[in-house]
């Protein structure tokens, strides 16, 4: 090609080569997007299902997740509401300033700056009874916000597991989150004594049993004091008033009255 | 040696693009805690390399020299898209670890190194396979160091327990120092020499020599 730096061909092959590789990845994109919506939704059905130790009594995850019901409730009266929860999505409701508050820095314990007004909880029923409602929970760590899932057991005080699903934690350290060991000391954690006082805690070392309240304590992660202190805070915060309090009594109320 | 073969395995040893030509750090370290994402990693950028400098060797006498940097990024750019598409798809987990840095491959300086340098000049034949090499030369530093800090900061190879760690009751306690980046740091660098004292040609010629110490006897003692 002797005249392949002319402005006509540059201008042909800069813009035919954008076509091409356009058109290339829309097709890719387009093809493949179904498979990366459903990996997804199974990914947070697998979170949904770890925290509420659900695989092992129902098989397998699909399974587990067919006795869930997803519910949108209103986090400032704490009742159902009748809204979709297909259609609920947590970084849309944040984006519009109708559907959030935002938190005063005394209100804002676990650091998130707002809160949505209304959030998509999860039920498990067991033969038509209630048996584990599984909340979603964030706070800021060391490097970033955690996300996850906290499940609670049908007395609404006893923690069934806490499961995180994004974080930004340091690898070995706050990331030991993710360390099933860790996790499996949530089981059986109470949240509030007899006067309704929240007292889960994750504290510095370990747990001893002759503690007084080790029932509502577990073992902080070594090296991490700043993840641990997270956790402390964003359940201090979602189990206050401004996060599931309401929803948890209201939903107390219910279970006793049946 | 045939060219062939000598363009496919010389990335390996004789001219690795880490060790020898330290490109593309920036990937060796965010990637390599755990070798699973490591492997994948790998995988993704040899793909990308090869198949990056076959289509822009194929084009390469239609390339307007004004704009080749351009049009290189954009074939570049496009097939990472594209591996990342395909791992969002088929194995998300990984795509969750990998984040961003499958789509830091576009700025990987050993893919665009390889596309200038090679693929420009020579055929589709010859650009695949010099990319496919320098993939794999990539690869073996990368599994190297991801398989030395799994194994010493987790105890694990592939998520499997090698070593007993004292958290589950064992014997190990693992240094979470190789959890981090600066531990690819301290691997390469060994990596490096020691593959100097093997090769010696490898060894560059100092851009300044250090300047002998002052002799002893001109001490300048304060009374």
């Amino acid at each position: 090609m002797q005249n392949k730096d002319s402005i006509k061909n540059t201008l042909f092959i800069g813009l035919g080569l954008c076509l091409v590789c356009a058109a290339v990845i829309s097709f890719i994109a387009v093809g493949l997007k179904q498979l990366q919506k459903q990996n997804i939704i199974i990914d947070q059905q697998k979170k949904i299902v770890a925290a509420a130790n659900l695989e092992s009594f129902y098989g397998s995850v699909p399974n587990a997740y067919n006795s869930i019901e997803e519910i949108v409730i209103d986090l400032d009266t704490g009742n159902f509401t009748d809204l979709n929860p297909e259609e609920y999505d947590l970084s849309k409701e944040l984006q519009d300033n109708s559907k959030y508050i935002s938190l005063s820095s005394s209100e804002d314990i676990a650091t998130i700056k707002v809160r949505e007004n209304f959030s998509k909880v999860f039920l498990e029923y067991r033969d038509g009874d209630l048996n584990t409602v599984i909340l979603p929970v964030r706070g800021y760590g060391l490097w970033g916000i955690l996300y996850g899932y906290l499940a609670i057991s049908k007395d609404l005080n006893t923690i069934v597991g806490l499961e995180f699903y994004e974080h930004k934690e340091t690898p070995g350290l706050g990331a030991e989150i993710d360390n099933p060991a860790w996790k499996a000391l949530w089981n059986g954690k109470k949240l509030f004594d007899e006067e309704g006082n929240l007292l889960i805690k994750v504290i510095k070392g370990k747990v001893t049993v002759n503690e007084a309240n080790s029932n509502y304590k577990v073992d902080g992660l070594s090296g991490a004091t700043l993840t641990s202190n997270g956790v402390t805070n964003l359940l201090a915060f979602w189990l206050g008033e401004l996060g599931y309090l309401k929803f948890l009594s209201n939903l107390k109320e219910e279970v006793s009255n049946v | 040696m045939s060219k062939a073969s000598d363009v496919l395995f010389a990335p390996l040893f004789k001219d690795n693009p880490i060790a020898l030509q330290v490109l593309g750090i920036c990937s060796a370290l965010a990637v390599t805690s755990k070798l699973y994402p490591t492997l994948i990693m790998c995988v993704a950028l040899t793909a990308t390399i090869t198949l990056s400098s076959f289509f822009i060797s194929l084009i390469r006498n239609f390339i307007p020299n004004n704009i080749r940097i351009i049009v290189q990024m954009t074939i570049i750019s496009s097939l990472v898209i594209i591996v990342d598409q395909l791992l969002k798809a088929y194995d998300y987990e990984t795509s969750k670890t990998l984040s961003v840095f499958v789509g830091l491959i576009i700025t990987n300086c050993i893919v665009m190194g390889r596309a200038e340098a090679y693929a420009m000049q020579n055929g589709p034949a010859m650009s695949a396979l010099d990319g496919f090499g320098n993939g794999l030369g990539y690869s073996l530093i990368l599994i190297i160091v991801g398989s030395i800090r799994e194994l010493i900061g987790s105890g694990q190879l592939l998520g499997y327990q090698i070593l007993h760690m004292t958290t589950d009751g064992g014997w190990y306690v693992p240094n979470n120092f190789f959890l981090l980046p600066p531990a690819s740091f301290l691997i390469i660098g060994l990596f490096i020499w020691a593959l100097r004292v093997w090769k010696k040609e490898q060894i560059e010629v100092p851009e300044f020599s250090m300047k002998q110490n002052a002799p002893k006897e001109i001490k300048v003692e304060h009374a």
